[in-house]
């Protein structure tokens, strides 16, 4: 064998004349721009699917700074359990006003009322988004369907490409994935298919924070610490609403609390936490022990692989 | 290039520590089925402590439930049903942790030879590779098949983690065995000296993953962790031409905006300032930068990696998919492609092949017009116009574009020398194209 064939390999660092120093949320801030920038120039109907909480309002964000100064190309879309914090849904308006933006709804409560869904013994709605958000794919058209997930927020998330293709029943193949190589997104899908494209892939819940505090963005109150009535379930507490409880037993307390994340009231669970301010957000999250859906979320508790069987239906 | 600040918890009261991190390392992991990659990962991020205690405690769980004495920490990356019930990985996943030195990216690809496309995914966009082996087994048939895909797609450096070092008593006769085996075939696939470093580990029992191990007193050289922690990463480089892919034309026609005309596009290399000449491919238009808007504003300059909007002194006509490239020294431009491609489909490659090429944010038709060769990556030669490529192998392909691309070579830029290859009919991506001739060692001769 002959070795006198080298590749060229970068070895260290270039010295000096670099230009300013990209910090890692520029370079997570740039990846998601040119991802928001793709689907705008690949697809003909994008969503942003909205759910009021830190990483769609951040989404939001960054394709306000994607399109600048010219208008966001896409609408949101909200998939509203009727079961929602009124906190969010005053939020969601105000911004979609502030900005100027189209909003479509779709509404749990709808189908429920008019007994295509029915309400589950255990009255949580969450598993009830996904046919509302399906219909709501299809009868829009949308064929690329922005979504906050993180791959840092659970394993199966971990296993999601940035560009996501669904069948037409919205659902998910693992094994089916297409590579994803460099920086290059393949966008084609067929009639019918969608691709849900995830722009925050790459980021902790710690970016996140961090870029919500440097770029100043406006969240719902609960996510800072707040006095509120809870009473506890399954070691998580939750806050009486229209989806039932306190069931009997169970014992209502007035807490300051906040919550790591924000989505069906039945099943979004509040942390103690005297954290009042953005900066101590950071603090408190650096420091945690749990992950935010293992905090919060008890739709993720229910078997070892909930998130992934509700994504192969077509849940988010 | 770390800082670090200091901030007080507000429920604990307890101060924490939080590194600002402008020093990142993006690696992905290689190897053959069952020589404990994931194993591996969940070892790193469990003595990082990156794993927070419910999803300890998920793995705990999930552990006794199997029956087991001690926690698997596989468990921790095997996140899906089907790779936790045959206790493999079936497809990337993507793995972040940080250390008050450094934060890390890591792409943990399968080991298994169907699924070698994946390891082309996890690598196309990595620093570093870590490349395991099992101890017992030594260098087999999968390993250098991933060595010269890393090598391939120009991952700079490589890390060999003998594992499973326990299983064969620490023995460091077997270590060096395997470690020159596989440095040999590193250099033979080009990597130069100080590029490649071998560690012997034990994922299971931690032994050299983040702490030294005394079972290997033999060993002088760092822990798995202490190495990431330390190599230097290569920045994207800033002395090479200018290039943009224009994504998106923004027009706003408000009355705040009302002649607005902006091209919108990540910097794939180089750096682009106010001023600079450029050229607009593929028509070869020339003008001038009068405005780089970055999304702080505007800003004098910026450099690969950056999203921007470029706005040009001339009314020119550009729309997605044009390349706007430095004016001294811009990219060829031509309607036919020599290549290197990693067939990744089932279906396989023949000559005359009607396909969609995506080279930047260019998508055109295109036919294979010749099959050139096919690489055998295991005898580092070539076989001459093979009939077809099958799924996982690499060859040299002729391509003819219906319209002209501005092409770069893949060794000189990684993203302007990238394409991916589309099936027409259904959308799949069919392979991964490298513009150029391969890896000299793969071009044939020298395995005489």
């Amino acid at each position: 064998m002959t070795t006198d064939h080298e590749i060229e390999l970068p070895d260290t660092p270039a010295p000096s004349e670099a230009p300013p120093q990209v910090d890692n949320l520029d370079a997570l801030e740039s990846e998601a721009i040119h991802i928001f920038r793709e689907v705008a120039g690949e697809f003909d109907r994008p969503v942003i699917l909205f759910s009021g909480g830190k990483d769609s309002t951040v989404l939001v964000h960054l394709a306000l700074k994607a399109f600048w100064p010219a208008p966001v190309p896409f609408p949101l879309l909200h998939v509203d359990t009727g079961h929602n914090f009124g906190e969010v849904i005053d939020f969601r308006d105000e911004l979609v006003a502030h900005h100027d933006l189209r909003l479509v709804v779709a509404s749990v409560q709808d189908y429920i009322d008019d007994g295509r869904l029915q309400e589950r013994p255990d009255g949580t709605r969450n598993p009830l988004q996904t046919q509302p958000l399906l219909d709501g794919i299809s009868e829009n058209r949308f064929d690329a369907v922005f979504g906050g997930g993180r791959r840092d927020e659970e394993r199966a998330r971990a296993k999601e490409r940035i560009f996501s293709l669904r069948n037409a029943f919205g659902q998910w193949d693992p094994r089916r994935q297409r590579p994803e190589l460099w920086n290059l997104y393949n966008g084609k899908h067929r009639p019918g298919e969608h691709v849900r494209v995830f722009p925050l892939s790459n980021w902790t819940e710690l970016d996140i924070w961090r870029y919500i505090q440097r770029e100043k963005i406006e969240l719902p109150d609960i996510y800072f610490a707040h006095r509120r009535e809870v009473y506890q379930r399954d070691g998580m507490w939750l806050t009486s609403g229209p989806w039932g409880g306190p069931r009997e037993g169970e014992a209502v307390e007035e807490k300051t609390v906040r919550y790591r994340t924000v989505g069906d009231g039945s099943c979004t669970g509040a942390v103690e936490s005297e954290a009042y301010t953005v900066d101590d957000v950071i603090a408190e999250v650096a420091a945690s022990r749990l992950t935010e859906r293992g905090a919060t979320r008890a739709d993720d508790r229910m078997s070892e692989a909930a998130m992934e069987d509700r994504k192969r239906e077509g849940y988010f | 290039m770390t800082e670090t600040t200091t901030r007080t918890a507000p429920d604990s009261g307890t101060e924490v520590t939080l590194p600002v991190h402008t020093d990142q390392l993006r690696l992905a992991t290689a190897g053959s089925v069952d020589d404990g990659k994931s194993t591996l990962v969940g070892r790193l991020l469990h003595d990082t402590k990156s794993v927070l205690a419910d999803q300890l405690d998920a793995v705990h769980r999930a552990s006794a439930d199997r029956g087991l004495q001690t926690p698997d920490l596989s468990l921790l990356v095997d996140g899906l049903r089907a790779e936790r019930e045959q206790g493999i990985t079936i497809d990337v996943a993507y793995r972040y942790f940080a250390t008050p030195k450094r934060s890390f990216v890591l792409a943990d690809t399968p080991g298994h030879v169907q699924y070698t496309r994946n390891t082309v995914t996890g690598a196309s966009t990595a620093q570093l590779a870590v490349l395991l082996v099992d101890a017992r087994k030594g260098v087999l048939e999968q390993t250098r098949r991933h060595a010269a895909v890393l090598a391939l797609l120009g991952v700079p450096r490589l890390v060999l983690a003998v594992n499973k070092i326990d299983m064969v008593d620490y023995d460091e006769a077997t270590y060096r065995r395997i470690a020159e085996e596989f440095t040999a075939h590193a250099t033979a696939l080009g990597y130069a000296d100080g590029t490649v470093v071998t560690i012997p580990v034990s994922a299971l029992h931690g032994d050299n993953v983040v702490e030294k191990s005394e079972q290997t007193p033999w060993y002088e050289g760092p822990a798995l962790l202490e190495h990431l922690e330390s190599v230097p990463v290569a920045p994207d480089p800033h002395d090479v031409p200018f290039r943009m892919p224009v994504q998106y034309v923004i027009r706003p026609r408000t009355a705040e905006y009302p002649d607005y005309r902006g091209y919108a596009g990540q910097v794939a290399a180089g750096v682009v300032a106010e001023g600079d000449e450029v050229v607009v491919l593929p028509a070869g238009v020339r003008t001038r930068v009068s405005k780089v808007d970055t999304p702080d504003g505007a800003a004098p300059r910026a450099a690969a990696g950056r999203s921007v909007t470029v706005l040009l002194e001339d009314d020119v006509d550009i729309s997605r998919g044009d390349l706007i490239a430095a004016a001294g020294s811009a990219p060829t431009v031509t309607d036919e492609v020599d290549a290197t491609v990693c067939w990744l489909a089932e279906k396989p490659l023949r000559p005359g092949a009607r396909v969609l090429v995506k080279h930047g944010t260019r998508t055109v038709q295109a036919m294979v017009t010749e099959l050139t060769a096919r690489f055998d990556e295991q005898q580092l030669s070539s076989v001459e116009t093979p009939e077809s490529l099958e799924l996982n192998e690499i060859g040299r392909v002729s391509l003819r574009t219906s319209e002209p691309l501005p092409i770069d070579e893949y060794a000189a830029s990684r993203r302007t020398g990238s394409f991916l290859v589309i099936d027409p009919s259904d959308g799949t991506t069919l392979a991964a194209g490298l513009v150029g001739l391969p890896l000299a060692p793969l071009r044939g001769g020298s395995a005489s």
